[in-house]
């Protein structure tokens, strides 16, 4: 998350004459392990869109007298108590983890930087309000709030992205409004007031722009956090239904054979990891690719 | 400084008062009637009336509020559906356990974490570091349910050096408490650890660069003293901001750890809340944790304020 120490050669990457997009590509490109995370994401992508055609068996196809294999030619990573296949399943639930992250992330980013968004703007009394409730949000623990929310919603993959989207906000708030207090002061924000420009085309033609850089950088760290929270609910029980395929209920489900069959757990949670490090470390090479300086702060 | 610890007791009042707020109306969303779930589908309508009369769920929605929430200041959390005792009295039996959890795992990460940051700090480049850095990037990636797991099948099922899992009270018999906490406790601590190093890692090389610490060298003080003297000095105060945020972490970690682990905590009644609709108990909980957590802000901030005067004197 955080590595404080942008030495000079960080800002000597970004040379003149090269425009902001090409500097990017290159300092990420120079971060190697940014880079094998990147590609991970990439190869995760694929499976996800083609899963139908890459998973040897119907993941949701039940087999009775197949049931609890080990792994064989047949089913590389065995079956299930129904007697699916694993290594299917898991490629299905692929598609559950990255929906979930993405989506959850959006929820909460937008609602977040809306807000951040207001309260650093108007400041006073609407910045109390929302800043007060911003703390009150962060002192319940995000994985606790997701499951009460979630709970009220009642279960489903969509009450789930949404839960996990309002325990994001606080974050995506407080960077919000740090960034737009800093730019509200710049002269072309007075000049545009002095010219009569309305308080909604200053908001988000001259600010929101500006507060940009910090936000995509917790924007893509964020994913990976995620993706773990969803992998930690539907461990729990919250989430998609069955016969569904998530990775945190696969794990949970391969808990009671952990004697008999270790890798119903092992495999669906070593694929968690696997994702959550990938979307990390391409995350920490957006930020040091983006703007050195936010190393430490996010 | 009393002007200070002041500002922020009134802070953490008002925050307390707005998580109860969400608290309380996140739970009046819930799906199903509570009456319902209490007397079951094929109560009359007059007992459903008079349950409901009871509950003072007849009542307008602020007028319950401003009730639960003074009942609650006088120590009365209502009565739980699903177990058909006192919240409170559940409360009081599960809080002290993932208290006594949350605060080994706590002590353990900054023991842990802290000193891995400054060794890597200090080693920058070589091997040591990069070790560190490599594991504290998969710690934070690790899912804690998942570990707890592989744990479990290690520890307790191959090699029998643990149990599987359970709680017995310190005071009943202390060694076998000691041998049951050590997998959940470690599990919790694993993510904190990570953040913490590299937190500790990176302000230490920050601190590292500036003047006063070549001055230090140069007046020809002791490596020993120069690093933990002038150098973790200065750099451990945006790592004791990030210790303070773990305090969230570990309670919220709690509802994985004791699931995994079978402890009969907070996380675990919060859990069983949850899934069989009981409002009473997940209101509570919310509230009770919200408390918890409010409290070692506070207690980070004030802290904090006595590490570095200036936090007094800017914060206005």
């Amino acid at each position: 998350m955080t590595e404080m120490t942008a030495t000079l050669d960080d800002f000597l990457e970004v040379s003149p004459g090269t425009s902001r997009f090409q500097n990017f590509i290159r300092v990420f490109w120079g971060r190697k392990v940014a880079v094998f995370g990147a590609a991970i994401i990439l190869v995760l992508i694929v499976i996800a869109v083609f899963a139908p055609l890459i998973a040897p068996h119907d993941p949701y196809q039940q087999n009775l007298r197949e049931s609890l294999q080990r792994p064989s030619r047949g089913h590389l990573l065995g079956t299930d108590p129904f007697g699916r296949d694993i290594l299917s399943r898991i490629i299905y639930g692929t598609r559950t983890s990255l929906a979930v992250g993405l989506i959850s992330v959006g929820v909460g980013a937008l609602l977040g930087m809306s807000v951040g968004l207001l309260g650093g703007y108007f400041g006073g009394i609407v910045d109390t309000l929302i800043m007060r409730s911003i703390d009150a949000l962060m002192s319940i623990p995000p994985l606790m709030l997701a499951l009460a929310i979630g709970a009220a919603l009642g279960g489903g993959l969509g009450n789930v992205m949404i839960s996990l989207g309002i325990a994001l906000i606080p974050t995506y708030a407080r960077v919000m409004r740090g960034q737009v207090l800093a730019v509200k002061q710049a002269d072309y924000v007075t000049a545009v007031r002095a010219i009569g420009g309305n308080d909604v085309r200053i908001m988000l033609v001259h600010i929101l722009p500006n507060t940009l850089p910090p936000l995509i950088v917790l924007i893509t760290l964020n994913l990976g956090t995620a993706i773990l929270s969803e992998a930690a609910l539907s461990f729990l029980g919250l989430g998609i239904s069955p016969p569904g395929a998530a990775w945190g209920a696969m794990v949970n489900d391969g808990y009671r054979y952990l004697l008999t069959s270790p890798i119903l757990s092992f495999a669906p949670g070593l694929c968690i990891m696997l994702v959550v490090l990938a979307f990390n470390l391409a995350g920490d090479g957006v930020r040091d690719a983006l703007d050195p300086r936010l190393r430490g702060v996010i | 400084m009393a002007k200070f610890i002041l500002r922020r007791l009134i802070q953490t009042v008002i925050v307390i008062v707005l998580v109860s707020l969400i608290a309380f109306s996140i739970l009046h969303m819930m799906p199903g009637d509570p009456v319902l779930i209490i007397l079951g589908e094929e109560a009359s309508q007059a007992q459903i009336d008079t349950l409901r009369h009871e509950l003072g769920l007849d009542q307008p929605v602020l007028v319950q509020y401003m009730r639960w929430f003074t009942n609650m200041l006088q120590g009365d959390f209502g009565r739980s559906i699903l177990y058909h005792r006192d919240v409170a009295d559940l409360i009081a039996t599960r809080l002290p356990i993932t208290l006594h959890l949350g605060l080994i795992a706590f002590i353990l990460s900054a023991l842990i974490g802290i000193p891995a940051g400054v060794l890597s700090a200090v080693r920058r480049g070589d091997f040591l570091d990069s070790l560190i850095t490599v594991s504290a990037n998969i710690g934070i990636a690790v899912p804690m349910f998942w570990l707890g797991i592989l744990g479990i099948y290690l520890f307790a099922l191959k090699l029998a050096w643990l149990p599987v899992q359970g709680y017995t009270s310190p005071f009943d018999d202390f060694w076998l408490n000691t041998k049951q906490l050590i997998m959940p406790a470690t599990c919790l601590t694993v993510v904190p650890v990570a953040v913490l190093a590299r937190q500790t890692r990176s302000s230490m090389l920050e601190v590292l660069q500036q003047d006063y610490i070549r001055t230090a060298r140069s007046k020809g003080l002791r490596e020993r003293a120069v690093i933990m003297g002038h150098g973790l000095k200065n750099a451990i105060i945006p790592v004791v901001t990030l210790l303070g945020l773990q305090a969230r972490y570990l309670v919220g970690g709690s509802i994985l750890v004791e699931t995994v682990f079978n402890i009969p905590g907070m996380g675990r009644l919060m859990v069983h809340g949850v899934f069989n609709q009981d409002f009473v108990i997940v209101q509570a909980g919310i509230i009770v944790i919200g408390i918890v957590v409010a409290l070692a802000n506070l207690a980070v901030d004030i802290s904090y304020g006595c590490l570095d005067p200036r936090i007094r004197y800017d914060d206005r």
